[in-house]
C-alpha cells in the first residue's frame, strides 16, 4: 500500500456534502485535511497531544473487527477513536485524496 | 499489611537520601524520569537500575512510583524515581498531576528533583517534543533521551543529537534503552547531576504552552533544524495489525493466543511443577530425622513444610503465566486487544481502555486496580475497580489446578490443543468474566449511570519485548510470590498447626475434629453444609479469607497431620475422598466470585478514598460466591 501519492482523486460517489464531511467518511487509505476539532476543550487538547492538529494530514489506517473503533495515522502515531468521536473532527472540503486499498494502485507507473 | 507492601516491594532501597533546606524543609536528591507512554522509561529505568529498585507510593495520592538507586559513571549513587508516563503537564489525569507536583516541588517531602531526564522515541520526535516544551520550561538541568536509536537507524531515520541539543539548549542523548547502545551517556549525566547548583541553561526560545498548534509548530522547526528524518512506517506493525485487526482472524487469533497460554500453563509447567514437588517430599522426608522432638518435627515438617510447600509447587505456573501477560504487554498487543474489546465493552457501560486492567487483574487485582488510573472518567474507573477481582487472578489458579486435577481426568477434547482439564479452567476464566460483566451491567443500569465516555487509545507499533524487562518482571512476581508464602502462608500453617494440636488431654494432642482448628470448622459448617464442604474444608475457608492461596496451605496442613503416620498421601488423594465431585464443582465456583483477599480490599479503600466501596463489593461477591457455590452444588448433587 503506498500512501505517498499526491493524486487529487475526487469522490463524487459520496453524497455528504463537503462542508460537513468528517473522519468517518475517510475510507481505508485515504488521506484528508483536519479542519477543525467540534469537541469538549479538554478533549481537544488530549487530541492534539496526539497530533490531531487542524491543518495536518490525517490517513484512515483501518478499523476494529466491527469497524469501530476506527485506527487513524497522524504525525507518525497509530490512534484509535470510537465513531462518534471521528464525526466531530471535520476535514477540510476537496481535501479528500489517496486510494482505497482494494483498487490497490494496479495501473499506476 | 497495605496492598503496596504485599505485591510490589523487591529488595531493599532505602528512600531518596535527604538533606535540609535553608528554611529546615526537608529535600531528597533525586533524577526524575519522565516521558510519553511507550517512549521505553521502563526499559531506560530497569537498564539503569537493574534489581535495585522498588515501587514505593505518594503519600496521600493513590498514584504509584518506582524508585531505584543508578549507578553513574563516576561510580556514584543515585536516586532515581520513574514517574507514570504522560502526554503534557496539563493536569487532565491523576498521572499527570502528580508529575507536575513532583517536577515543580509541590510534594513537600521530596523537594524538587536535582535533574530531569526526558525520555522521548526518537521514531515519532515531532509529537514527543510537544513534551520538551513545558518539561524544559519548568528550568531543572534535562537530559533529553531520545530512545529507540536502534529502531530509527533500521527505518531509515535520523536526527543530529549535536544540532538538536543546540535548538533545545539541554544535552542530548540518542540511545537505545533496548541494546544498551548509548546508556553510558545518561550514566555520566547523572555523575553531575546531583551538584547543586547547576550552570544556568543556556536560554532558548520556548513556545507559548498554551498554544498547543504553535508548539507542534515549534517542534516541526527544531526537527528540521537538527536535521530529522521521520523513520519510514514500521512495515511489520502493517502487516501484523492487518491479521491481529482482521474482522475473522483477529478475534480467532486472540481466542487461539489465549487457549495456547492455559494449555502451556498445564502442561509446560506439569514438569517443573513435579520437579519442585519432588523436591518439597524428598527434602521434607529427609529432613525429618534430623529433628529429634517430636512434637518438634511434627510442627515443622507436617505442619509448616507440607502448608508452605502446597503452596510454593504452583510457582511455575504463576511465572508462566506472568511471562505471558508480560510478552503481550510489552509487545504492543495489548492495545490491539483493546482496540477489539472496545465494542464489547462499551455494551456494559465500560470502554476498552478498562480492558488493559481487566486483563492484567489476570495475574492480580492489586496492579490492576491501581492501573485503572489511566481511565480519565471517573465513573468508568470506579466501575472498573469493582469488577477487577471478579477476573480469575493468579491466586485463584493453585486452587483450581488443584480441584481440576483432582477431580477431571485429563482426556483430550480438541486434539492435543485443548484437553478437558483446560477447558475447565478456560471454563472458570470465562465464568469470571462474565460475573464482571454482569456486574458492571448491573452498576450501569443503578448507582453508576451515566452517558458514554471517549475512547481514544493510541496503538504503538509493535516492539520485540526485552528479555531483561520480561526477567526482572518473573524475578519480582517470584519473590513476591516466595514473600507470600514465607509470611502469609507461614504464619497461618504455624498457627493452624498449633491450633489443631490444642487442647491438650491427659498430656497428648486431642484427635483433629476436637481441636481447636477442628472446633472452628465445626462452628461453620453448618453454613457450608448446603454448598457441600465438610468442616475440613471449612477451615480453609476461613483461613483463606486472609488470601485465596492460603486454602492449599491450610488443606496441606490438615491432612499433612491426618496423614502422618502413612506414606506421603497426596493432597489431590486426601481431598477427594473428602469431597465429591459436585462439592468440587461447588467449591470451584465459591472460588471463582468471592473476594478472599486482604490486599485487593485495601487497595480498593485506598483507590476509593474510603471503607465504603470495599465493604459493598465485599458483602456483594461473598453472596454471589455462596448463592452460586449451592446453586452448583444443588444442581449437580445427585
Ligand atoms: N527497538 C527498541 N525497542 C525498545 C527500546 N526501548 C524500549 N523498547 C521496547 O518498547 C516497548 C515499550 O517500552 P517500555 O519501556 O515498556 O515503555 P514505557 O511505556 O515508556 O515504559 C517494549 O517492548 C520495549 O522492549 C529501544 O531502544 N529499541
Amino acid at each position: 500500500m503506498q500512501l505517498t501519492f499526491n493524486k487529487q482523486t475526487d469522490l463524487p460517489e459520496t453524497t455528504v456534502p463537503d462542508a460537513r464531511r468528517s473522519l468517518v467518511d475517510l475510507r481505508c487509505g485515504q488521506t484528508a485535511v483536519l479542519e477543525s476539532l467540534d469537541v469538549a476543550d479538554d478533549l481537544s487538547r488530549r487530541l492534539m497531544e496526539l497530533g490531531f492538529f487542524p491543518g495536518g494530514d490525517v490517513v484512515a489506517a483501518g478499523c476494529a473487527p466491527g469497524g469501530d473503533p476506527r485506527v487513524y495515522r497522524v504525525d507518525g502515531s497509530e490512534i484509535a477513536l470510537r465513531t462518534e468521536t471521528a464525526r466531530q473532527l471535520k476535514v477540510r472540503a476537496g481535501s479528500i485524496r489517496g486510494d482505497v486499498p482494494s483498487k490497490s494502485n494496479s495501473g499506476l507507473p | 499489611m497495605s496492598a503496596g507492601d504485599s505485591c510490589h516491594n523487591l529488595s531493599a532501597v532505602s528512600e531518596p537520601a535527604t538533606g535540609q533546606d535553608s528554611e529546615g524543609r526537608s529535600l531528597r536528591h533525586y533524577v526524575a524520569l519522565v516521558g510519553p507512554p511507550n517512549a521505553g522509561k521502563t526499559t531506560l529505568f530497569n537498564r539503569l537500575t537493574g534489581l535495585r529498585q522498588k515501587v514505593a507510593n505518594f503519600p496521600g495520592v493513590t498514584v504509584e512510583y518506582h524508585v531505584g538507586k543508578a549507578r553513574s559513571s563516576g561510580g556514584r549513587e543515585v536516586f532515581l524515581i520513574d514517574l507514570p508516563g504522560i502526554y503534557s503537564l496539563q493536569p487532565r489525569s491523576e498521572d499527570e498531576e502528580v508529575t507536575r507536583d513532583v517536577l515543580t516541588g509541590a510534594k513537600a517531602d521530596l523537594g524538587t528533583p536535582d535533574a530531569v531526564i526526558l525520555i522521548l522515541d526518537a521514531t515519532n520526535l515531532h509529537r514527543h517534543l510537544l513534551l520538551a516544551a513545558p518539561i524544559l520550561s519548568l528550568g531543572l538541568p534535562t537530559l533529553v533521551v531520545l530512545n529507540m536509536a536502534d529502531d530509527l537507524e533500521a527505518r531509515g531515520g535520523s536526527v543530529d543529537a549535536a544540532a538538536l541539543a543546540a535548538q533545545l539548549g539541554s544535552p542530548v542523548a540518542l540511545i537505545s534503552a533496548a541494546t544498551g547502545l548509548g546508556v553510558q551517556k545518561v550514566e555520566q549525566f547523572l555523575d553531575g547531576s546531583s551538584a547543586r547548583p547547576h550552570a544556568a541553561a543556556k536560554r532558548v526560545e520556548l513556545p507559548i504552552l498554551q498554544d498547543l498548534p504553535g508548539c507542534r509548530r515549534w517542534a516541526g522547526q527544531i526537527g528540521k533544524q537538527s536535521d530529522y528524518r521521520a523513520p519510514d512506517p514500521p512495515l511489520w506493525t502493517r502487516r501484523l495489525d492487518g491479521l491481529f485487526l482482521h474482522p475473522v482472524a483477529g478475534p480467532l487469533g486472540f481466542l487461539a493466543v489465549v487457549i495456547a497460554v492455559f494449555q502451556a500453563i498445564f502442561s509446560g509447567a506439569k514438569p517443573l511443577m513435579d520437579g519442585v514437588e519432588n523436591w518439597i517430599t524428598v527434602s521434607g522426608e529427609a529432613l525429618a530425622p534430623l529433628i529429634a522432638n517430636d512434637l518438634l518435627r511434627g510442627f515443622l515438617i507436617e505442619g509448616i513444610w507440607s502448608g508452605v510447600g502446597s503452596v510454593i509447587i504452583f510457582l511455575p505456573q504463576i511465572l508462566l503465566l506472568f511471562l505471558f501477560i508480560g510478552i503481550l504487554e510489552d509487545s504492543g498487543y495489548l492495545a490491539r486487544a483493546a482496540l477489539i474489546a472496545d465494542r464489547t465493552m462499551a455494551f456494559v457501560g465500560l470502554q476498552g481502555k478498562a480492558f488493559i486492567p481487566l486483563l492484567s487483574a489476570y495475574a492480580c487485582a492489586v496492579p490492576a486496580i491501581m492501573a485503572t488510573r489511566t481511565i480519565e472518567n471517573k465513573r468508568d474507573r470506579l466501575a472498573t475497580i469493582l469488577i477487577a477481582p471478579f477476573m480469575t487472578c493468579s491466586a485463584r489458579l493453585p486452587v483450581y489446578l488443584l480441584i481440576i486435577a483432582a477431580f477431571i481426568p485429563d482426556r483430550p477434547l480438541l486434539g492435543p490443543l485443548l484437553g478437558t482439564q483446560t477447558a475447565a479452567m478456560l471454563g472458570l476464566y470465562v465464568l469470571g468474566f462474565l460475573a464482571a460483566v454482569g456486574t458492571a451491567q448491573l452498576l450501569r443500569s443503578t448507582v453508576l449511570r451515566r452517558q458514554q465516555s471517549v475512547f481514544v487509545l493510541e496503538l504503538p507499533p509493535y516492539r520485540m519485548p526485552s528479555l531483561r524487562s520480561l526477567g526482572l518482571r518473573l524475578f519480582d512476581r517470584a519473590i513476591v510470590f516466595l514473600k507470600r508464602a514465607g509470611t502469609v502462608i507461614l504464619t497461618v500453617s504455624a498457627c493452624l498447626w498449633i491450633l489443631a494440636h490444642l487442647p491438650y488431654k491427659d498430656g497428648k494432642p486431642p484427635q483433629l475434629e476436637h481441636s481447636y482448628a477442628g472446633q472452628i470448622g465445626h462452628i461453620v459448617e453448618p453454613a457450608i453444609r448446603p454448598l457441600g464442604f465438610d468442616w475440613k474444608i471449612g477451615v480453609g475457608l476461613v483461613t483463606s479469607l486472609a488470601a485465596r492461596e492460603v486454602i492449599i496451605g491450610t488443606l496441606g496442613t490438615i491432612y499433612g497431620i491426618e496423614n502422618a503416620d502413612k506414606d506421603s498421601v497426596s493432597l489431590q488423594e486426601a481431598l477427594k475422598k473428602d469431597l465429591s465431585p459436585a462439592g468440587a464443582a461447588a467449591l470451584l465456583v465459591f472460588f471463582a466470585f468471592a473476594m478472599q483477599c486482604f490486599s485487593t480490599i485495601a487497595v480498593v479503600r485506598r483507590e476509593t478514598g474510603g471503607w465504603f466501596w470495599p465493604f459493598v463489593q465485599f458483602f456483594y461477591m461473598s453472596a454471589f460466591a455462596y448463592i452460586s457455590a449451592w446453586g452448583t452444588y444443588i444442581l449437580l448433587d445427585h
